[in-house]
């Protein structure tokens, strides 16, 4: 409820650090993830929340990084899969366009995601997006494409139900944003 | 003090390079032909395009091997798995927008994309979104065509201009897939070597305007030759097809041109295949040139020489020709008596020069002819009967000939001023026909091949000069074939000591003096 720029000891529990420093969530609203470093972080769950500390192992330990300390809360509205197309369409935008992998890397899963976003995929639309990341990863002058890989795998590895109800058509929160703004 | 070397295991094949030699040079060496796009041995290393990954033991990451120096002891996989991996998804990335133009593509048949397609990808698309849609056939200049959509934004063009040509002209805008290249605002890519980005060029996204959707690359052959364009003598190829050359590119010799020729060079293919150019003998009779039988022509220049004082003859050799033709020309007319001698030579007021390769004397064996000791045209005396190859200006021609009875033999390859004043005309090759030699401002003697075969009844300047010695009753010069006549210049010119066509080679052999 209250975004700002905090200043906190190291290692209170970051549960605490969301709930109490800053305010929580909107009332009866439930915790869904949190990107805990950036944009660029691999998401964590909200059991994974409930489990860390703000420390740079124990953050570590779930596979993400407490990178810039950039904070990001999605509570159970936000679809996951228009998160990620958010990011897509960010960090396409944001592609200097030297390296070949992360010019068409990031472009080609912002447009697949796309797609996606308006339930127009398939199964196998989920492994092009992970392929997408996984092969542009690691091989760029900077650290771009790897900026959209690391929230890539963890999205879809983490959320791949939400991605799967795409396929299926059957995201409620994306139908309901998709008629709110016909 | 020489450059340490340092030991690198390349595929397991263990071998000593200079240190610091980058890991596509030193792969190459170790027999690894490490795949590129953007990386140039000629040019800065940009490391854009990422298709040169490769596996370096005690590294966690994959590095480009054009932006890796050797160290002593580095071991490297440039095709283990994960290699092979990384270069198939490069790829794949490469043609997410690529058009693939191919059936409409000049450069389809000599194009990188499709080669490493080929041999590194061969999986089917799995982008099923609209690509990213640029523009086509824009004139970056006056001799080179973009197609954006075809660029794969190596930058290689781009680095050539700034540090080859040494004008910036061209520049990428946008960002992401939207990246494209360009000229700068009020510029044009108009620098004397811009069609060299057309050959370094991984794709067919700079193409020639003139070469254009004239031939598919896979019907043309090649041949080495030398420039003609001035007295750098750039190394170059002909390619051409069923008598008709198409386009010349240059051909490595780092001690002329390295990789590079000049836009100007690149046209001094087109008077072959013109509209004017000479087939057949003519005499002039009642008044007009007409074609005649080749022993008639023969016949009437040994009846001519037999009939004026020899000090009223006069031989004008030719900068525009070759050493074999200059010597064969002026060692006939030497066995029957001829003691003036002279050469022309293409002038031109203000030409073009610069401090690289492009060379003010617009002749390319300048060199050849004084090496035979001979001097420029000067008009000093008035000559009976006058053979000159080449053509010359009636302006000057007019200046050295007697009013009366006067008779002017000319070998030429095309029509000309000089040929409207001749009596005798004998056809010869163009340069693109003629096997024989130039040599360069460095006196370098370079070999130039012959694409195809003359037309019609053209024929070297040693062939003729070999008829007319016989029809002279002379033995010498008679030769059978251009190697003869080499050997024969080799003897007999001391500065052409040790010329042959092995030591010419390829790359060239300069005169001792
Ligand atoms: S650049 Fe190569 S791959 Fe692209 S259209 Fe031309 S030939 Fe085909
Ligand atoms: S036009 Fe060709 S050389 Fe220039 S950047 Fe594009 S692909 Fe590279
Ligand atoms: S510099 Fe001279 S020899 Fe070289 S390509 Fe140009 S005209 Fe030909
Ligand atoms: S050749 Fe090494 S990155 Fe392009």
């Amino acid at each position: 409820m209250r975004p700002g720029v905090y200043e906190v000891e190291m290692g209170i529990p970051m549960r605490k650090f969301i709930n109490e420093t800053c305010g929580g969530l909107k009332a009866g609203k439930i915790l869904k993830a949190v990107v805990p470093g950036g944009s660029s972080m691999p998401v964590l769950t909200a059991q994974e929340v409930e489990e860390v500390n703000l420390d740079y192992e124990a953050i570590a330990s779930k596979g993400s990084l407490l990178g810039s300390g950039g904070m990001i809360v999605i509570d159970e509205d936000t679809c996951m899969v228009w998160a990620l197309e958010n990011l897509a369409r960010f960090y396409s935008h944001e592609s200097c366009g030297q390296c070949s992998p992360c010019r068409e890397g990031t472009g080609w899963a912002y447009k697949v995601l796309k797609r996606m976003v308006h339930f127009d995929c398939t199964a196998e639309d989920i492994e092009l997006v992970l392929d997408i990341g996984k092969k542009m990863a690691g091989k760029t002058i900077c650290v771009l494409a790897d900026s959209l890989a690391m929230p890539i795998a963890s999205y879809i590895g983490k959320f791949r139900a939400e991605f799967e109800s795409h396929v299926r058509k059957d995201c409620v929160r994306c139908q309901k944003r998709m008629e709110a703004s016909h | 003090m020489s450059t340490p070397l340092a030991k690198v295991t390349i595929d397991g094949k263990e071998l000593e390079v200079p240190a610091g030699t980058n890991l596509i040079e030193a792969a190459k060496k170790a027999g690894s032909a490490i795949p590129h796009y953007c990386y140039h041995e000629k040019l800065s290393i940009a490391g854009n395009c990422r298709i040169c990954l490769v596996d370096i033991e005690k590294t966690p990451k994959l590095s480009i091997a054009c932006n890796t120096k050797v160290t002593d002891g580095m071991v490297v996989h440039t095709n283990n798995q994960k290699v092979l991996e990384a270069r198939q998804s490069v790829l794949e990335f490469i043609l997410v927008n690529h058009p693939i133009d191919c059936p409409v593509c000049d450069q389809a048949g000599e194009c990188k994309l499709q080669d490493y397609y080929m041999k590194h990808d061969l999986k089917a698309s799995r982008m099923k979104e609209e690509k990213v849609h640029k523009d086509k056939a824009i004139a970056l200049g006056p001799n080179v065509m973009l197609d954006q959509e075809r660029c794969i934004l190596c930058s290689r063009c781009i680095r050539f201009c700034k540090e080859i040509a040494e004008e910036d002209q061209l520049c990428f805008s946008e960002r992401g897939n939207h990246n494209e290249l360009t000229v700068y605002p009020g510029k044009k890519l108009d620098n004397p070597y811009a069609m060299n980005t057309i050959d370094i060029c991984p794709v067919g996204a700079l193409t020639s305007k003139d070469f254009r959707f004239k031939q598919r690359v896979w019907f043309l052959k090649e041949v080495d030759s030398v420039c003609p364009g001035c007295a750098t003598g750039c190394n170059i190829k002909i390619s051409h097809n069923k008598g008709v050359a198409y386009r010349l590119l240059p051909r490595q010799n780092e001690a002329v041109n390295e990789t590079w020729m000049c836009d100007g060079g690149r046209f001094t293919f087109k008077p072959t295949n013109a509209e004017n150019r000479l087939r057949h003998p003519m005499v002039r009779s009642e008044g007009a040139l007409k074609v005649v039988r080749q022993e008639k022509a023969i016949e009437d220049i040994a009846k001519v020489l037999a009939a004026v004082p020899v000090s009223s003859i006069l031989g004008i050799a030719s900068a525009q020709f070759t050493n074999e033709s200059n010597f064969a020309f002026w060692k006939f007319l030497k066995e029957v008596g001829v003691t003036d001698f002279y050469y022309q030579a293409l002038e031109v007021s203000n030409p073009s020069q610069d401090d690289y390769l492009i060379h003010p004397d617009k002749n390319p064996n300048r060199a050849g002819v004084e090496a035979l000791g001979l001097k420029a045209l000067v008009e000093d005396k008035r000559y009976q009967l006058i053979f000159i190859l080449g053509d010359l200006p009636s302006a000057r021609l007019q200046k050295i000939l007697l009013d009366r009875q006067r008779t002017v033999v000319v070998f030429s390859s095309h029509e000309g001023e000089g040929v409207e004043l001749a009596d005798i005309v004998l056809p010869v090759p163009t340069w693109v026909e003629e096997n024989g030699t130039f040599t360069n401002k460095q006196k370098r003697v370079q070999r130039i091949l012959p694409a195809f075969s003359a037309p019609a009844e053209n024929k070297s300047v040693w062939e003729w000069t070999s008829l007319l010695a016989k029809a002279c009753k002379k033995e010498k010069p008679v030769y059978q074939q251009i190697n003869e006549v080499m050997a024969d210049l080799s003897e007999t010119i001391p500065d052409f000591k040790g010329v042959n066509p092995d030591k010419v080679g390829n790359q060239g052999f300069v005169l001792m003096s």
